[in-house]
């Protein structure tokens, strides 16, 4: 019912997310809130903050779950926010034309004075990237800081997205998708970044960066995994020292 | 790609761990070392170790720590390429020169430092009978080597008069009535204590903290503390410094706004406090103030021995020192210049084998942080430990008691030793399972442990144990369980997961609330089925047959031994089943409770332009 821009440009503005380094620390989620609830959609609404429910609009949260079992196991924290997809679904349903895809650089974005609050596009998502603002009453979504990445009045190292420009571990990139050339693009290309449910044709700019293998072999010193025997009973410590004095005359 | 800070991607080397041990990184770099010779190049072993408080947190923590320390020694992967490395103001002399400074009465300032580093019995803090000095008996047999204080001991024994009876505790932002206390359920019980006439055990007890948390009520009198948004302060090389390994760096918060309540900053109070009732170092000669102006002309001018002060940068009155230098009263302003910051960097022969690098020591010389050009031997066999040692084999004037000999004889050998930990449980009783907690990592991006939005990403701590525990204690998700101890028991739910030792069970800490604190609804998530493990930790450990029972801790430094505890878990019954429990009377806060929600940043929301709306 909204139309994608017919004369898109190249650009394509969006997040590389590192699964293999992100620990969860929720930083990222926390500046965003942060950040836009003073900003573009704010404010970010908490309800019932000190009650028995509490519950609110975040942009970005972090779902920390297993996967795998026994020594193949592994805790994932994934972070999800908006995808910035090339082919939004959100968009195309919005009855009103509150939401709408940008010509310019491909960010996805509300007009909360058009919304209805029928949150179609949030039964569009497949990925529940929409956040509906149960008291203003419109939907609300990540806006890849708009208001920071084209912010002239901040400093040319700030002009990144809130959860890009806090995360303490380098875990989560920022830049355009749409060049190939970009240092994203070839981030993504090196470490073989990969969509989100691409069977569902919503080409997601957003990238993931999948865990790094050879994980398991880490921890190999060649050491025994058990115990060397014990030595003399007569001593009551310093059987660490005995066994450096072995391995050390080896 | 733009990272804030020019993050750069980690790359694996790919190379088997044990090729590490084999294998050398060199760096191209010229040094000397400290006999004067030269070298072209850093050489280093690549093995680095990791490590957090855990090590240290149980009975035989340090001698764990030096075990690990001695490994390093061994292996040559200390302040080398590729192996673990100083961060400023260390390395330092070992042990440093500083002892603790022992008491001198009321109204005279300590000859030293309040916390030290006791060399032999010597320097222990005892009077002539051997009692402890310290409240919480930290350098006295029971703890000889306690450079942190034992904060964790500290309302037991004024409670019990051991060593003394006190008449006030002064407690900031130590939450001792729950998360920060061992055992916070008789911590509780003891500050609310009397004695037979009616009188409290602890008579006075001061508190200040920022928030309604479960302390407060527990005081006769609150100061009320800002934020960190509306003080100065400072994160100073003389504490926990931010240096990184090429350089020293610290760091000074500035008010950026004005508290809109009945609120100060609690070291401006302790300033004025100690101006007021005319402390030496507090007062001038003609006993007016010396920091009138609070912490912010502490800061700045407050000098622990000529030239060195709480900020190392721009010292000096041209303002070119670092790290010692006169003190210059346009300090703060090129601090908020710098964003705050300051760092200064190490030339490059001065950044590995610091102990042994005359290029270090004539960067840290000027700078404080060493006084004299001297190698620092790493220390396979320690002496100081051995004197003690000594002591407790019955040499020299000064011995431990006679119930602390064999403890003192074991624990301070001077060579790595481990020996069984005190406070684990007796597995023929089936507390067979390791109980730990860590902090949530998203309460490490605010101050207090408690705000609107870190309750919404979590309000409520499971137990997780592995998988397989599960099955053979016939547990499931939702389940809920006893966690039972020797010293008492708390209901938790249970979660299952993979990635967790088959014999160790763990939770976040501080999610649990006590009902009423920190301003919640009474039965909020947070007090119905959030819950701590401090309430199954004793600060002391079970009565020894003469009916002594020894503090929880590390017998050579004090360090509360939080990570000995051991538990077993029994399945609740059914109508036990959905909340915690041990539970606490309500706290009846004296403010208005908060409700409904939040709006934060509504008011920014003027009329924008279409363009400003993201349409072009």
């Amino acid at each position: 019912m909204t139309s994608l821009p017919a004369h898109a440009s190249d650009r394509k503005l969006g997040l590389v997310i590192d699964l293999d380094i992100c620990v969860g620390c929720h930083a990222c989620a926390v500046n965003c809130k942060e950040w836009n609830t003073g900003g573009h959609m704010a404010p970010l609404t908490d309800y019932e903050a000190w009650g028995d429910s509490p519950a609110g609009v975040w942009f970005n949260r972090i779902h920390a779950f297993e996967a795998g079992e026994g020594a193949n196991g592994r805790t994932v924290h994934f972070p999800k926010s908006c995808l910035h997809c090339a082919q939004p679904a959100c968009v195309t349903v919005c009855p009103t034309g509150a939401s709408f895809k940008r010509a310019e650089d491909g960010i996805v974005l509300v007009d909360e004075d058009l919304c209805i609050g029928c949150k179609l596009c949030s039964w569009a998502c497949p990925y529940g990237a929409r956040e509906f603002d149960e008291d203003v009453g419109v939907m609300k979504k990540c806006t890849l800081c708009i208001d920071r990445i084209y912010n002239d009045k901040l400093e040319e190292v700030d002009r990144v997205p809130a959860c890009v420009a806090t995360c303490p571990v380098g875990a989560r990139h920022f830049g355009d998708l749409g060049d190939p050339n970009s240092e994203v693009s070839k981030l993504v290309a090196e470490r073989e970044g990969y969509d989100l449910m691409p069977e569902l044709g919503y080409k997601p700019t957003n990238k993931y960066l999948p865990p790094r293998t050879g994980r398991a072999q880490a921890g190999c010193t060649g050491a025994p995994a058990k115990p060397l025997s014990e030595a003399s009973p007569d001593s009551t410590g310093n059987k660490l020292l005995r066994w450096l004095d072995r391995a050390l005359s080896r | 790609m733009r990272g804030r800070r020019g993050h750069h991607q980690a790359h694996r080397s790919g190379a088997p761990a044990e090729a590490a041990f084999e294998q050398a990184i060199e760096i191209r770099s010229g040094w000397t070392d400290w006999t004067g010779r030269y070298h072209d190049k850093f050489v280093g072993r690549p093995v680095s170790m990791h490590a957090m408080r855990g090590v240290s947190a149980h009975s035989n923590g340090f001698q764990t720590c030096r075990a690990i320390h001695l490994l390093q020694m061994l292996l040559g992967s200390i302040d080398c390429p590729g192996g673990f490395r100083y961060k400023p103001p260390f390395p330092k002399a070992a042990p440093p020169p500083a002892k603790p400074a022992a008491q001198v009465g009321p109204m005279h300032a300590l000859h030293g430092l309040p916390l030290g580093f006791p060399q032999s019995p010597d320097d222990l803090l005892l009077d002539i009978d051997g009692k402890p000095h310290r409240i919480d008996k930290a350098f006295s047999w029971e703890a000889p080597l306690a450079v942190h204080g034992l904060m964790h001991m500290v309302i037991h024994n004024a409670w019990a008069g051991d060593p003394y009876p006190i008449d006030t505790l002064f407690f900031y932002m130590a939450n001792m009535a729950w998360n920060s206390a061992m055992n916070a359920p008789d911590a509780m019980r003891m500050m609310s204590d009397k004695d037979e006439s009616g009188q409290y055990k602890i008579p006075h007890i001061i508190y200040a903290d920022a928030y309604f948390s479960e302390m407060v009520a527990y005081a006769d009198l609150v100061f009320p503390d800002t934020t960190y948004l509306e003080r100065w302060d400072c994160i100073s090389l003389l504490d926990r410094p931010i240096s990184d390994p090429d350089g020293a760096g610290d760091a000074i918060r500035r008010p950026v706004i004005q508290p809109d309540r009945d609120v100060r900053p609690f070291q401006d109070v302790l300033l004025d406090l100690g101006a007021r009732l005319k402390l030496p170092g507090m007062i001038d000669g003609n006993g007016k103030a010396l920091y009138p102006g609070g912490l912010k002309d502490y800061l700045v001018w407050h000098e622990r021995r000529p030239g060195i002060g709480m900020l190392a940068g721009w010292r000096g009155h041209d303002e070119d020192k670092q790290g010692m230098g006169e003190p210059n009263r346009r300090q703060l302003d090129r601090y908020v210049e710098n964003g705050c910051f300051w760092r200064g960097e190490i030339p490059e022969k001065a950044r590995f084998y610091r102990f042994a690098n005359r290029d270090f020591f004539d960067w840290a010389i000027p700078r404080g942080f060493l006084d004299k050009p001297q190698q620092i031997v790493l220390q396979l066999y320690s002496e100081p430990l051995r004197k003690f040692q000594l002591a407790a084999e019955g040499h020299g004037t000064r011995q431990p008691p006679e119930h602390l000999r064999d403890r003192v004889r074991q624990s301070f050998d001077p060579l790595p030793c481990w020996y069984p930990p005190f406070g684990a449980a007796a597995d023929n009783e089936g507390y067979v399972l390791h109980a730990i907690t860590q902090r949530p990592m998203h309460m490490y991006h605010s101050w207090g442990s408690q705000n609107a939005w870190l309750r919404q990403i979590q309000a409520r701590n499971p137990l997780f144990i592995a998988r397989k525990l599960g099955d053979r204690l016939g547990l499931a998700d939702g389940d809920w369980v006893w966690i039972e101890s020797p010293h008492g028991s708390v209901k938790a739910e249970i979660k299952l997961m993979e990635g967790v030792n088959l014999d160790t069970v763990w939770t976040w800490n501080a999610i649990g609330k006590r009902a009423g604190a920190w301003s919640l609804s009474a039965t909020a998530p947070e007090s119905a089925k959030g819950f701590l493990l401090n309430h199954v930790i004793s600060e002391l450990l079970p009565p020894q047959p003469d009916g002594h029972r020894y503090a929880n801790i590390d017998p050579v430094t004090g360090q509360a031994a939080w990570y000995d505890l051991k538990v077993r878990l029994r399945k609740c019954m059914p109508q036990e089943a959905g909340e915690t429990a041990p539970k606490f009377d309500p706290l009846d806060p004296p403010l208005p409770q908060a409700r409904g929600g939040l709006a934060y940043g509504a008011e920014f929301r003027a009329h924008r332009t279409r363009a400003e709306r993201g349409r072009a």
